[in-house]
């Protein structure tokens, strides 16, 4: 199939295409998702709707450069519109993100609506926006997705200290004299910029998930920004990839919901395995720590045995360490382990003794307790 | 009207009814975007349950589609408690899985059966009529009106009867809990309350226009009222105006009711926003510009008392020059001393200004305060 993407030419455009489409909108969703504005893009996409259909019915024309440009302004509108009214009423941001999104949406489908009432048939595949149809990306298209990546990359470049000040103490950064609400709307304006972008090929409906998904991957396996920026950029194109193709490769699938399918399980990967965070690692980190104290508790219950005899080889019955130890975990299985170590050694059958070696080993644990008590 | 419009209207309005009343919960706790990802999630129930049951019209695609939603919920709160990503990701990242793989699922096994990717998204109301409910060979009127009766009473069952709990874990979880109302489970109670409803305006309306309905007349009605009873009903009402107006201009203009409807709705909402007494843009610039006269007022009084004493006062307190000591604009200057002497605060004496008893009386009081 690799093979296929490189010789068949629409192939190779729709890939590229999306590819630079998944890259702008993972790099731009690496900030929205630290800012924890995952759900910010979600409203902006589905307010680029209205822009879409007005931009055609004004100009008549379904150039993607000018559709492109009504969803921008559209888009630019209702965020600056979600901002007037949190500050200027009490309601909450999530609510003003519903407001705006259902609404501009409601409008573009009213839009949508009386367009395909029409007589004429020029207005047809306007609703490819919804789903996205990535198979309609043509050359020319490509190259102006790449000089508005060009663009979006190197502000992301020019501006990257004020960006991560922003992200991350955005009090200190305008104590240090940037301003950091002209900096806050120039990464509003980007993310409109990448969504819009991605508007043909994902569609209104997904392209949140576009923004979201690869950051929160690439979040998981790195505590740098730049890694984490690089990493979802190259998450975003990957998926984007696969799914675009794929979808080109079947009749009747719309390509936005595969490349979110694609997406969510490179999440899904990320969120299990990723090393020292992975839910999957954190488990057996978990299950190693859980069975280090049960051995120091059996250790400790044998020591404290041992001080009660004179004879040190003095078997202990299992009941015994059972109750002293006071949890109902495999105390066979914990003994033999001890054992193996050479820290226990069963005297008779089922009478356990602790050994030299266990003594010394569980002082030094004891001991290390005693100083942390101090 | 004919029977069947008259049929859709009722339908939109009772969508209405039943969307707005959870929304006022939704939105005084945070939790509007919910809407947003159950409406989205509640696709793959609906198609998970039809593929199983064949039947669009049965009763387990409601039940189905309904724990759909709070399933979401429960994901989404799942990946939150990892910490490996915070809430308002994971829900980003929940529910356009769980939409993408019910449109997949719509486009390759059930094609254009009753369901189409573009009915999920726009919802027909103007087909809703044609799904009716015959028993014995009476037909007794369009399935879904019956349907959203049922949810309506429901909801409204709900909020009578919780509505102590409800009130409490909205405004204060902290204290519902220790109070022994645990304000989880009536999270989740509110959660499946809400995909419930979303299930049934599904049909109706669509998946992203439930959001419409459940935000924005309650979002509307927070900017009028302070009383959480007030609240819902102005918010029912909101609903109830923008889905009959809605209508209307919709089959007129032959244009997606259920588009009409939202932006009804929104324009409802812009309307309150800007001319809502107290709370709206309008007035809200209103005292601004009132505060700002009365301290400009309060200032030219405190200036004239400072020099009135003295010889300076022909200078100083001089009608024509008074805006250069204050550095002021000239027009607005003259405006702030001619609402002075119309207060009676300053009387004008051949062109210099000095107080009135009312004015020395105002200075002091406001200034000793």
């Amino acid at each position: 199939m690799l093979g296929e993407i490189f010789s068949d030419y629409t192939l190779r455009t729709v890939s590229i295409g999306s590819a630079v489409v998944g890259a702008c909108g993972a790099v731009i969703g690496s900030f929205a998702v630290l800012r924890r504005q995952s759900l910010v893009g979600d409203a902006l996409t589905h307010s680029a709707l209205p822009g879409i259909v007005l931009a055609f019915i004004v100009t008549g024309s379904k150039d993607i450069s000018v559709l492109l440009t009504g969803a921008f302004i559209s888009a630019f509108i209702g965020a600056a519109f979600m901002r007037f009214i949190i500050k200027n009423t009490q309601i909450k941001e999530d609510t003003s993100l519903g407001i705006v999104l259902s609404v501009f949406f409601g409008l573009g489908i009213v839009l949508l609506t009386y367009v395909q009432k029409q007589p004429d048939a020029t207005q047809a595949g306007l609703e490819t926006f919804l789903f996205g149809q990535a198979a309609t990306i043509m050359q020319r298209d490509v190259v102006f997705m790449s000089v508005v990546m060009l663009v979006i990359l190197g502000v992301v470049f020019t501006f990257w200290k004020e960006f991560k000040l922003l992200v991350f103490d955005a009090e200190y950064g305008q104590s240090s004299g940037f301003n950091m609400r002209y900096m806050d709307i120039l990464l509003t304006v980007l993310m409109v910029l990448a969504i819009v972008l991605g508007l043909q090929t994902v569609g209104v409906v997904l392209m949140s998930a576009m923004v979201v998904a690869p950051a929160a991957s690439a979040r998981q396996w790195t505590d740098k920004m730049g890694i984490m920026v690089l990493l979802s950029a190259v998450f975003g194109a990957f998926s984007a990839v696969i799914g675009a193709v794929v979808s080109s490769l079947y009749t009747k699938l719309p390509t936005g919901p595969v490349i979110v399918v694609v997406l969510s399980s490179v999440v899904f990967v990320s969120l299990v395995l990723s090393p020292r965070r992975g839910i999957f690692w954190q488990l057996v980190k978990y299950e190693k720590n859980k069975r280090a104290l049960r051995l120091e508790a059996t250790l400790a219950a044998l020591r404290e045995l041992s001080m009660q005899h004179e004879d040190k080889c003095h078997g202990h019955e299992e009941c015994v360490l059972r109750v002293m130890k006071s949890e109902g975990a495999p105390l066979g299985k914990t003994l033999r382990l001890l054992s193996q170590k050479g820290w226990a050694t069963e005297v008779t059958r089922g009478k356990w003794a602790i050994t030299e070696e266990g003594l010394k080993e569980a002082d030094k644990f004891l001991h290390l307790i005693k100083d942390n008590n101090q | 009207m004919t029977t069947p419009q008259v049929e859709v209207l009722l339908i939109a309005v009772m969508v209405a009814a039943c969307c707005s009343l959870p929304g006022v919960f939704l939105v005084l706790r945070g939790e509007a975007m919910a809407t947003d990802a159950i409406s989205h999630s509640i696709l793959f129930g609906i198609v998970i349950a039809f593929l199983i049951v064949k039947d669009i019209s049965s009763p387990f695609l409601l039940v189905g589609a309904a724990l759909t939603g709070v399933l979401m919920v429960a994901i989404v709160e799942i990946i939150t408690n990892t910490k490996l990503v915070r809430e308002d990701a994971s829900i980003g990242l929940v529910f356009p899985f769980l939409f993408s793989v019910g449109v997949i699922l719509i486009a390759k096994k059930i094609g254009n059966v009753h369901i189409d990717t573009d009915a999920v998204l726009l919802g027909e109301i103007a087909f809703a009529p044609f799904d009716r409910l015959v028993i014995y060979g009476y037909d007794l009127g369009p399935k879904a009106l019956y349907v959203l009766s049922g949810i309506f009473i429901l909801n409204v069952l709900f909020i009578t009867i919780f509505y102590k709990e409800l009130k409490l874990s909205t405004f204060d979880p902290g204290l519902s809990t220790t109070l022994g109302f645990p304000s989880k489970v009536i999270h989740y109670c509110l959660m499946a309350i809400a995909s419930l409803t979303a299930v049934g305006a599904f049909d109706a309306v669509g998946v992203v226009l439930v959001v419409a309905l459940m935000i924005v007349p309650a979002a509307a009605s927070y900017l009028l009222v302070e009383k959480l009873y007030l609240m819902i009903v102005v918010s029912l009402i909101i609903a109830l105006v923008s889905s009959v107006s809605g209508f209307f201009i919709a089959t007129q203009m032959d244009i997606s009711i259920a588009g009409t409807i939202s932006v009804t709705a929104g324009l409802c909402f812009v309307g309150i926003f800007f001319f809502a007494p107290r709370r709206g843009i309008i007035f809200l610039i209103a005292k601004k510009t009132r505060q700002k006269l009365d301290f400009a007022h309060l200032m030219l009084l405190v200036h004239i008392s400072n020099h009135e004493k003295l010889q300076e006062r022909y200078n100083e307190n001089n009608v024509r020059e008074i805006y250069k000591h204050l550095n002021w604009e000239r027009i607005y200057t003259s405006t702030v001393i001619h609402m002075a002497i119309n207060r009676g605060t300053v009387v004008d004496n051949k062109g210099v200004l000095s107080l009135s008893n009312k004015g020395k009386q105002h200075v002091i009081e406001t200034i000793m305060k």
